[in-house]
């Protein structure tokens, strides 16, 4: 099952190294990771979506993580209130002949047109992972020549 | 003042008495400062023989080991010695000297990325690019190595920041937001753990190295003999509850007694003190221990439910839990029927060996060392067989006089970690039970022992073997000795040509002479021991299986 955490890091020079190779050494899976300063330059905020089995692994990943020198704090929001979204932006096949189709799409789902030139347009969607499965499903019938993700981004509320 | 210097100053404010190491191109001003500089600086022959001489030290003594070698593979050299310390949780500083930093990324003449390489290995690392933040990152280095749950720090110093200038500035007190370890135990928990212990009809103690480490050996003394309940000890624990004590089972485990694993796989609850349910104590675990509670005491949380479902955790430093447990409990346990059974088993399974007139059996020797010392010694070792009969046959009464790699089973660990434990205690004779094998892997060693006249005594169980492989392929294998049978220099020549006394003993009534002559002798000490070649470890639990499921073979 995955799960999603957030890590508050200091900002130091392979912290971030610290955390993926945690990861990698004792076996657990990251879906997603997504990091950037805060608004304390001195720290950094990682949500991380993990692949763990059952709860014991996700115990296991949060006091791994929490005995990181670097570790400030670590929120498992897995039984915790929280919003997330992720980015999207993905090429597809487009004519103009298709611009009715593609904004019926956009009244019922999240996303919209930022680039488009010859026979390809590029889509920008943000939306929980939900949202961004169901457009990308729709989206697939123009045929998707790419696509890049930003992985989660979480925070509580 | 230089970086160089900074460094000097700031091992000095810290207390190092000794640092081990090796120089190299990447360290010249610090080792230029180290030339007149008031430390006890030792020249091992090798860096990871000063990796483990400052490992033992810190073992044997509680304080933080302290090493340093040049960049590249000087520091990878280090490497066995740092990832040894840090599986047992051992307080040390490696210093590394580093290319300069214009240059570091270039692949320049020995550069390694040697904070990468030691990440998985340290419990942290820095790499030092000003001058500025030097002192502070060496008092922030040995906070962290001997707070908390120990463990070895790694300083990268660029060379151009050791050349650097600026003012040196101690820090007065070292706070770091991120890291803030436990020490006292949720007194919840501990109240939930007292009623346990006194609803407990077949209790059992399991310590670990935490007690040691923690120093708790008085306050597990008082527990295990107010509430009168049997205490076993891991490897790491050895030490850590007196060996003679009527209490005590010895340690458990693959080659633990009989009887500790009959006792903790049917007990009903299981206080756990500083140990980790390490695979080589529970053997299979779906089986471990199945009608018992847990009581688990540790300042690592990470160690808590990692292997078994625990029923009380408690976080925090093993003395000040225990101390406040054993006030907490009022109603003692009934566990004399319990004793009973316990020391019924002991009778039906002790440890055991045949011994024979003809061969020089292993525990033979270890008896009479033990006979001549009586637990005063301090006893390192190397790993195999030898390492687990030095468990078996000599018992250790008090902390740190058992220094042994467990985690990691290094082998050629003990010689030079008995140099460093020798050096800690110039007064106390020092033993390293080695094998053939394990000895020739730091054997060039004696050299550092003989120029720096660190008299440690090796005594050398030589079987001809790589004994503890061989036995697997013995039990396991069919008999197959692949590779594992070994050939030897001659130890006594060998010993002779680098300044150091050698000796041969073939015969049991040699052993107990050879001994008290190795004691005598101020001077490094190499006996030969030619043992029974096919001596097994036992019992032993094969990999995989239950821990009562023992083989009891007398071999």
């Amino acid at each position: 099952m995955r799960h999603t955490i957030s890590v508050l890091v200091e900002n130091k020079f392979g912290v971030l190294a610290r955390v993926a190779g945690l990861f990698s050494a004792r076996g657990y899976n990251i879906a997603s990771l997504a990091v950037s300063e805060t608004l304390d330059a001195t720290i950094s905020y990682m949500t991380i979506v993990v692949e763990a089995k059952d709860e014991k692994v996700l115990e296991q990943i949060n006091k791994q993580l929490n005995k990181l020198i670097d570790v400030i704090t670590v929120t498992d929001f897995t039984h915790k209130d929280h919003l997330d979204r992720e980015l999207v932006l993905v090429k597809i096949n487009y004519a103009l002949k298709d611009k009715p189709r593609l904004e019926a799409i956009f009244n019922k789902f999240v996303g919209k047109v930022i680039h488009h030139k010859d026979q390809i347009a590029i889509i920008e969607a943000v939306g929980d992972q939900q949202q961004i499965d169901a457009l990308l499903k729709e989206l697939d019938k123009f045929g998707i020549k790419e696509l890049v993700r930003t992985g989660k981004l979480a925070i509580s509320n | 003042m230089v970086g160089a210097r900074i460094l000097l100053e700031s091992l000095k404010k810290q207390g190092v008495e000794v640092i081990f190491g090796y120089p190299g191109g990447q360290v010249l001003p610090i080792f230029d400062q180290l030339y007149d500089f008031d430390v006890k600086f030792i020249l091992t022959r090798h860096e990871q023989g000063a990796a483990h001489a400052a490992d033992g030290y810190a073992r044997s003594t509680g304080k933080v080991g302290v090493c340093l070698a040049t960049s590249g593979p000087g520091a990878t050299n280090l490497v066995t010695g740092i990832a040894t310390a840090y599986m047992d949780s051992i307080p040390m500083v490696a210093i590394t000297g580093q290319v300069g930093t214009h240059l570091i990324g270039n692949d320049a003449f020995q550069e390694a990325d040697v904070t990468g390489i030691t990440r998985p290995i340290t419990k942290h690392n820095f790499l030092v690019k000003d001058v500025k933040d030097l002192a502070r990152t060496i008092a922030e280095a040995f906070y962290i190595a001997s707070s908390g749950r120990p463990g070895p720090v790694l300083i990268d110093i660029p060379l151009d920041v050791q050349r650097a200038d600026t003012e040196f500035i101690w820090p007065k007190k070292i706070s770091i937001r991120s890291y803030q370890p436990t020490y006292s135990g949720h007194p919840g928990q501990i109240k939930k753990a007292a009623k346990l212990i006194s609803l407990a009809k077949k209790p059992v103690i399991y310590a670990g190295g935490g007690v040691i480490t923690s120093g708790a050996d008085a306050e597990l003394k008082e527990l295990a003999e107010k509430i009168q309940v049997p205490v076993t000890t891991t490897f790491m624990g050895l030490g850590g509850f007196c060996g003679t004590h009527k209490l005590f089972l010895g340690m458990l485990g693959m080659h633990g007694t009989a009887y500790a694993n009959h006792a903790i796989m049917e007990s009903d609850l299981i206080i756990a003190v500083g140990a980790r349910f390490d695979d080589r104590v529970t053997g299979r675990l779906d089986d471990f221990a199945p009608g018992a509670k847990i009581i688990h005491i540790d300042i690592d949380p990470s160690s808590i439910s990692k292997n078994v479902r625990v029923d009380v955790p408690i976080v925090g430093d093993a003395k000040n839990i225990l101390k406040q447990l054993i006030s907490e409990i009022k109603k003692l346990p009934e566990t004399a029927l319990w004793l009973k059974t316990v020391e019924d088993w002991k009778k039906k399974h002790p440890l055991t060996y045949k011994d024979d007139s003809a061969l020089l059996k292993p525990q033979y020797i270890l008896q009479e060392l033990w006979d001549l010392t009586k637990g005063k010694a301090i006893i390192c070792t190397e790993v195999g067989q030898s390492q687990m009969w030095a468990c078996q046959w000599y018992q250790y009464l008090t902390p740190r006089t058992f220094i042994s790699s467990g985690g990691l089973g290094t082998m050629g660990f003990g010689f030079p970690a008995a140099m460093g434990a020798k050096l800690g205690f110039p007064g106390k004779e020092v033993f390293n039970i080695a094998g053939d094998g394990s000895i020739q892997m730091n054997i060039q060693e004696l050299a550092t022992c003989v120029a720096n006249k660190i008299n440690v005594k090796v005594l050398i169980f030589n079987n001809g073997f790589l004994g503890m492989v061989r036995q697997w392929q013995e039990l396991f294998y069919k008999k197959r000795y692949s590779h594992t049978p070994i050939t030897s220099p001659d130890y006594v020549l060998l010993a002779q040509s680098y300044g150091a006394v050698g000796m041969r003993v073939t015969k049991r009534s040699e052993v107990r002479a050879a001994l008290q002559k190795a004691i005598q002798t101020k001077n490094t000490v190499f006996i030969d021991f030619c043992i029974a070649p096919e001596e097994n470890v036992y019992p032993m639990v094969p990999a995989g299986q239950a821990i009562n499921k023992m083989i009891e073979g007398l071999a």
